[in-house]
């Protein structure tokens, strides 16, 4: 519990001394692909913040790693395996397509299907009852009302 | 009737949420689990000449248990490593994760020092190679340099008594 509550205190506290560090990088790419990277990675300490948002002293690690695979020539895919083979997938904000994922993938798309089907099928049902509702009588009121129209 | 499928729909959502609030997002599962453990190629804290490597450790199970002297939570496990420490089972090694190396002593002084060989990780990196993300994490690690289970948080005596203790006397029947 205690720890809880420091964490807590600690991810609100951070922000009023620390800001991002500044980097000096050889070259505007890896400057992009710096801030891209750490964009993507989530910080496990504060788990809802990347590591570019998160000032806690783990993510300013990892901030630093980044900036030293990239600076040492390191692909975005290897930083990302770099981080993967350590924390786990779920360091990634942006999971893969994989055997794990494949719910978290798939379900937006059944859930897209079977909204489609019930919308279908309940317009299609609300079509059929107006039709039946309206009777013979109503239709011809106003017929009666469209001719008095046409005549004046 | 015709509420039978909301109110299907709305128990199947209760469980879901249900089992979504009895799991803890903070306990990331390790990839590490039955891999080959990272390089832990340190200085040791009370000797910065000395080193410590995993090649040192082959051969019997070990405990790496990750602490920091300004680590609140280690303070509440720490009592159980000192009693587990007298047992004499398994090498107990400590990794003293971003520390000040008085402080780490200090600490060590006040509260009792169970471990055999403790490394002294002043940067960090070690931690990152370990997937350290909160202190204190306890990793438990095969003869074969297998890491076989990990504890994030303090030590229960109950997860000490209960995983811990009987993993590595199956680790120990095994080897």
């Amino acid at each position: 519990m205690r720890s809880i509550i420091f964490t807590i205190i600690f991810c609100i506290m951070q922000p009023l001394q620390a800001a991002i560090e500044s980097r000096v990088f050889e070259n505007p790419v890896y400057e992009s692909r710096y801030y891209q990277m750490i964009d993507k990675l989530r910080c496990l300490v504060c788990q809802n913040q990347n590591l570019a948002d998160s000032n806690s002293e783990l993510a300013r690690d990892l901030r630093d790693k980044t900036y030293e695979l990239i600076a040492g020539g390191a692909t975005n895919n290897e930083i990302s395996e770099f981080m993967v083979t350590r924390y786990g997938q779920f360091v990634l904000y942006e999971p893969p397509v994989n055997r794990h994922t494949l719910i978290l993938w798939g379900a937006p798309v059944v859930f897209a299907i079977i909204g489609i089907f019930v919308f279908v099928r309940v317009s299609r049902k609300s079509k059929n009852t107006t039709l039946l509702t309206v009777d013979a009588n109503h239709v011809a009121q106003a017929r009666d009302l469209l001719k008095d129209k046409s005549n004046n | 009737m015709r509420y039978l499928l909301p109110l299907g729909l709305f128990v199947a959502l209760a469980v879901f949420l249900g089992i979504g609030l009895k799991l803890d997002p903070r306990e990331v599962p390790s990839p590490f689990i039955d891999k080959p453990a990272p390089a832990l190629e340190l200085p040791t804290l009370f000797d910065n000449s000395k080193t410590i490597s995993n090649s040192d450790l082959k051969g019997k199970p070990w405990i790496l248990n990750v602490w920091a002297s300004w680590c609140v939570a280690c303070r509440q496990e720490h009592q159980i490593f000192v009693s587990y420490s007298r047992s004499k089972r398994v090498p107990l090694i400590g990794l003293n994760y971003k520390d000040a190396a008085n402080d780490a002593k200090a600490w060590l002084q006040e509260l009792g020092n169970p471990y055999d060989i403790i490394a002294f990780d002043l940067q960090g990196s070690t931690g990152i190679e370990w997937g350290v993300y909160g202190v204190p994490e306890t990793f438990v690690i095969d003869a074969e340099g297998i890491v076989r289970y990990k504890h994030i948080g303090p030590v229960s005596s109950s997860t000490m008594k209960n995983t811990i203790i009987p993993l590595l006397q199956s680790l120990q029947s095994n080897g």
